[in-house]
């Protein structure tokens, strides 16, 4: 997309030069691949009792099923959580109670800034000791607690930017037919941010599928933690890993594509989006909080 | 209040604090250098190139990084043996600023990248009309005002960066912050809530001045068009 951008159709030199950088790069990847694959022969990683192993009946009803529908429970829950935390708080953020807001932008600024994984340690040994749930689902609790306030939060942001971006007219209007500002908020210009920051928040599925595997940190029986007990069990715990990476990173951009495709399909709507096929809208890095430069506008930072 | 102030002489906070920063220093420097590497590949004319980038960049961005950290303690330590520095500790710490510099590197390409987006074609278009080619004009037109646009964007990467460097307990550096944490929280369960709170508030008081500094730089920083 930037290459029809910056770069003129290249003449038949600038074709030759293209043609043997490319042919060069393909060489250079070919080797490093090469490399890779012969360094691990070499230490005896790539014979078929390392790798077969992943791929019987045992290794996935025993151990890659059952901690992958761990992840997505946790995952699951989280989202739904993260949604309504972040609708509640994003809420509090556009009211006009002053108390409200300024307690919505404290907790909001606040579990942005604390690692999940600090919180996810603290929520572990409190829930455990509290006896709030039961022993044996503190860590379950305590990742889908630690991953619902900090994706809450975002969300929240997500929210905040999304009315922001609305067109004026449409708050206007509301106010026109005799609506208060907090039904305003309510009936007309959340519904439309909710639309246009799905893509976004499909992106923030991705960051809390992705952090739901630092639960394996606090023995919560997830994907990674199976994954790992299998390679343990079968010394092949470098090809384990490689499993559990490729499983993630299939799931993940799946659902990447399906953020921009979507993000796609709401290009057609209206005439204002949160961020319209922007490659940093989607896929929102571990951690990040609020959205990235392209709403600047709506000011969701700082 | 005793009772929680025992806390500081028992536990070395600022000492834990401190290899957050460092690992948040090295990695970053890295994945900057990394990252910018991607961003030119990815806007390169050449499709070998570009496709290197996509790659690194979506296998990457989609792999959790409690893998990679562990990935490089467990298969590259553990069972292939290779290490960073004969050190035992100095290998873990390299080991886990590896491992987010990879991470991250991901991300940083892709806030340059929505940097480029940024700069206007005009500005693509003199580079080329006064004789540059792509590295020139990378160099000397499209990267110093692509960074500039770019300031926001990064500094949400160097914050994510920040809180992340917890992530590095999975890969032995066990004198973090957060691991810090879990031995306090497991030793003085008399003030579990106060002793969560002072760790979190550590994150807050590094990251919340990180962010108002961005802002503020990307306001000083930002091209007039």
């Amino acid at each position: 997309m930037s290459a029809s951008v910056l770069f003129d159709a290249p003449g038949p030199k600038g074709r030759r030069r293209i043609l043997i950088a490319n042919v060069v790069g393909a060489l250079i990847i070919a080797w490093l691949i090469f490399l890779v694959v012969s360094g691990l022969a070499g230490k005896g990683q790539m014979s078929p009792d390392k790798w077969a192993p992943l791929f019987t009946s045992n290794a996935w009803t025993n151990f890659f099923l059952p901690g992958l529908t761990n992840t997505l429970k946790a995952a699951a829950v989280s989202i739904v959580l993260s949604v309504a935390f972040g609708l509640i708080f994003g809420l509090g953020r556009l009211s006009e109670h002053k108390a409200w807001n300024w307690t919505s932008a404290v907790v909001v600024e606040f579990f942005r800034a604390v690692p999940v994984l600090l919180m996810m340690v603290f929520f572990n040994i409190f829930f455990a000791r509290s006896g709030l749930v039961p022993g044996s689902e503190a860590p379950f609790w305590a990742v889908v607690v630690a991953l619902t306030l900090y994706n809450g939060s975002v969300v929240a942001e997500l929210v905040r930017s999304g009315v922001h971006n609305l067109p004026k007219g449409q708050r206007e209007a509301g106010i026109a037919i005799g609506l208060t500002h907090s039904q305003s908020l309510r009936l007309v210009e959340v519904p439309q941010a909710l639309v246009s920051m799905l893509p976004a928040l499909i992106g923030q599925c991705v960051v809390i599928l992705k952090d739901s595997a630092l639960g394996y940190i606090i023995g919560y029986t997830e994907f990674l933690f199976y994954s790992r007990t299998f390679g343990a069990a079968n010394a092949n715990t470098l090809q384990g890993l490689l499993l559990a990476a490729a499983v993630f990173i299939l799931i993940n951009y799946t659902l990447t594509k399906l953020a921009e495709w979507v993000s796609r399909r709401l290009g057609s709507r209206g005439p204002r989006r949160t961020t319209p096929g922007e490659p940093a809208a989607v896929g929102l890095p571990v951690g990040l909080p609020g959205l990235p430069d392209t709403d600047a506008d709506a000011g969701p930072r700082r | 209040m005793d009772n929680y102030l025992s806390l500081f002489t028992e536990y070395n906070i600022a000492a834990a604090f401190w290899v957050n920063i460092q690992l948040t220093f090295w990695a970053a420097l890295i994945s900057l250098a990394i990252g910018t590497v991607l961003a030119l590949m990815r806007i390169s004319p050449v499709p070998s190139f570009e496709a290197i980038g996509a790659a690194y960049v979506t296998i990457f961005r989609n792999t959790p990084l409690t893998i990679i950290i562990l990935f490089g303690v467990l298969a590259l330590f553990n069972q292939l043996g290779f290490t960073l520095s004969p050190n035992f500790n100095e290998n873990f710490f390299r080991m886990a600023v590896m491992g987010l510099a990879i991470y991250h590197a991901a991300f940083v390409c892709e806030a340059i990248r929505s940097g480029v987006n940024t700069v206007p074609v005009g500005q693509a278009e003199a580079a080329r009309a006064i004789g540059l080619g792509f590295l020139p004009a990378a160099r000397l037109i499209i990267l110093p005002q692509a960074f500039r646009g770019a300031v926001v964007p990064l500094g949400n990467v160097l914050i994510a960066l920040i809180k992340n460097t917890t992530v590095a307990s999975v890969g032995s550096v066990a004198v973090e912050a957060s691991s810090v944490m879990k031995t306090a929280l497991e030793f003085r369960g008399d003030i579990i809530i106060p002793i969560f709170l002072t760790f979190a508030l550590g994150f807050v008081l590094i990251v919340i001045p990180v962010g108002l500094l961005t802002t503020w730089l990307s306001r000083k920083m930002a091209v007039a068009r």
